[in-house]
């Protein structure tokens, strides 16, 4: 549905994406890794048409994005960005409630509306709190208020720019099982994640990029080697196996690599 | 649950409003009650009461209700534009322009030539064409942010005040006191032709403006995220810019300018019933119309037979008024 060929984007003479290219079909999950500063968030910008590529095209399903008016790009589409500020007492119900404005052909919600806000407040984990204003709520909170926001929006593509943010363990692991039931209702996904462990349990498609160019792309297995990471990331790590089978990136304090101890964790979990 | 309170605060602003107009009109040197203003209209009774009723009383208090309903309307989309609480008319440069056109006719010109309508529509002219200089100011930097507009109209603002500035300190005493009323502002120079200008042009401005309720709403999450809900933000800079333009450059020209409305009663909204524009706008205008209908009936009547400027009265009343209740106010609402 979305293909997006030899983009570049730069900014006077830096250039902070060089010839990017990938192609989404609807339910893949794709996430986009690397250090910071490598241009995963310019990718993800330019992908959701708030950027426009320097010389590259994007199209969304065969049409070319820049042809797509905001309206029609929204009703494709959501963008869920890390901290958006809202700085007027608006209810979590409120914030959910934009989400609907796309699709939304009067100035207000028909019962069609207010079913998907449930639903999106619902799937968020924040239903019990839509009557709060958010200027009460915590950082995890607000977080998964937006995500009911971009879950209302019934996006068929669905773009991340570090959903984990402030979040702790468990709605790390929560927002991202949300998105997995979206995938597995067509939505295709595509996540800026720092956590390589988050992205290797949760994509089937990782894009490691350094200084603006595609370092590797294709399943964790075949992106998340110890070599890579130490040449992309200059850490030493092991790379073991996470009981679900996908790989475990373990970085090392030390500079030197040690041998694994004998009894490996995957061994205790068993 | 919430639209509930949203509509009711909305209805209950709404029915006030024609109770406020009529006590208003009823009120003043002549006194007719107002319970009998309708029996009056209909029968054309009371020579006297009828002829104050429609010649003076009413396009005095429909003209406050217009430019009430303009500044306060004006001030939510700005404040929801700019995303700042504070911003208000004046900071697009509306007040400033039509302030400096006032300034200049009556120094210069303040011929009879064009009778009447030479202040307003110096005014009104000078209003609009500061704000196209803002705008363009604005539209020749390359950030595309709304604070660039912002700053513009500070700039243009602070130059326009110096050379109003300049212009009475070469003024003589009786042209000054006039353009110090004038700037205090009043209802009092409202006459129906005056009246329906005001009221036509305000109209647009206010159609623009309470059309930007939805994008308003996307806005506040800033510029990228409406993007992303589907809103074009440079489109809705334009139509509130341009309804602003229409609706306070109007009621500038034609009761000079008036402070505080714009700035305070969104906020007297928000506090009561949240933040949603859709309401905000529609609750903004019927507030500010009330208020102002007050604000003028007070000005008139508090030291009769001198009359107050009803700038004067909106900020000596509303403000310890307004500080009161953010004190008050519940944590919560504490916003930016």
């Amino acid at each position: 549905m979305l293909e997006a060929n030899a983009l570049s984007y730069r900014i006077g003479t830096k250039l902070l994406l060089d010839n990017f290219n990938l192609s989404v079909n609807p339910g893949d999950f794709v996430a986009l890794i690397g250090p910071n500063g490598a241009g995963k968030s310019t990718a993800l910008r330019l992908l959701g048409g708030e950027l426009q590529p320097e010389s590259g095209a994007i199209t969304l399903d065969g049409e070319p994005l820049v042809g797509l008016s905001p309206t029609q790009l929204a009703q494709k589409r959501a963008c869920f960005q890390q901290n958006p500020s809202v700085d007027y007492p608006f209810t979590v119900r409120e914030i959910a409630d934009l989400g609907r404005q796309p699709h939304r052909l009067g100035r207000f919600e028909s019962p069609h509306d207010r079913r998907v806000v449930d639903q999106s407040l619902t799937a968020a984990g924040i239903i019990h709190l839509e009557g709060r204003l958010q200027t009460t709520l915590s950082g995890g909170e607000a977080t998964r208020a937006h995500l009911a926001r971009v879950l209302a929006q019934e996006p068929r593509l669905l773009l991340l720019d570090e959903p984990t943010n402030h979040l702790d363990i468990h709605y790390q692991q929560e927002i991202l099982q949300v998105c997995q039931q979206r995938r597995k209702e067509g939505c295709a996904i595509i996540a800026v994640l720092h956590d390589l462990n988050l992205a290797s349990r949760f994509a089937d498609q990782l894009v490691l990029l350094h200084e603006g160019r595609t370092a590797a792309q294709g399943t964790p297995e075949e992106v998340l080697t110890s070599e890579r990471i130490h040449d992309v990331y200059g850490i030493e790590s092991v790379v073991w196996k996470h009981p679900c089978g996908c790989p475990w990136v373990v970085p090392l304090l030390d500079s030197h690599p040690i041998e694994p101890p004998e009894a490996l964790p995957l061994a205790a979990a068993h | 649950m919430l639209r509930g309170k949203y509509r009711i605060a909305l209805i209950a602003l709404g029915i006030s409003l024609p109770i406020i107009l009529a006590l208003a009109a009823g009120l003043g040197a002549y006194y007719i009650p107002p319970w009998k203003i309708p029996w009056i209209l209909w029968h054309r009774a009371e020579e006297d009461g009828y002829r104050v009723l429609a010649y003076i009383r009413f396009p005095r208090v429909v003209l406050a209700a217009i430019v009430g309903a303009s500044l306060a309307c004006s001030g939510a989309c700005l404040q929801g534009l700019f995303r700042n609480p504070l911003a208000d008319p004046q900071l697009v440069g509306v007040t400033g322009g039509g302030a400096l056109g006032a300034a200049l006719w009556l120094m210069f010109v303040s011929s009879p030539v064009l009778g009447m309508w030479g202040l307003p529509l110096a005014a009104f002219v000078s209003s609009a064409a500061v704000v196209f200089l803002v705008w363009l100011i604005a539209q020749r930097t390359h950030a595309n942010g709304m604070v660039t507009i912002l700053m513009a109209g500070i700039a243009v603002n602070s130059i326009a005040f110096a050379i109003i500035g300049l212009l009475t300190t070469l003024a003589d005493n009786e042209k000054l006191r006039s353009f110090t009323f004038w700037q205090l502002g009043s209802c009092g120079y409202a006459t129906w032709p005056l009246t329906f200008w005001t009221l036509g042009l305000s109209c647009i401005g206010l159609a623009l403006l309470l059309r930007a309720g939805n994008a308003l709403n996307a806005l506040a999450l800033g510029t990228t995220e409406a993007f992303n809900l589907g809103i074009a933000p440079n489109r809705v800079k334009r139509q509130i810019i341009l309804g602003c333009a229409l609706s306070v450059g109007a009621s500038v020209a034609a009761s000079g300018g008036i402070g505080f409305v714009g700035l305070v009663v969104p906020h007297l909204i928000r506090i009561a019933v949240g933040a949603d524009h859709r309401w905000l706008l529609p609750a903004s205008a019927l507030g500010g119309a009330s208020l102002l209908v007050l604000a003028d009936l007070g000005a008139r009547t508090i030291a009769m037979p001198v009359e107050l400027p009803v700038g004067v009265i909106t900020a000596l009343v509303g403000g310890p008024w307004f500080v009161w209740l953010l004190i008050r106010t519940h944590k919560e609402h504490a916003y930016a």
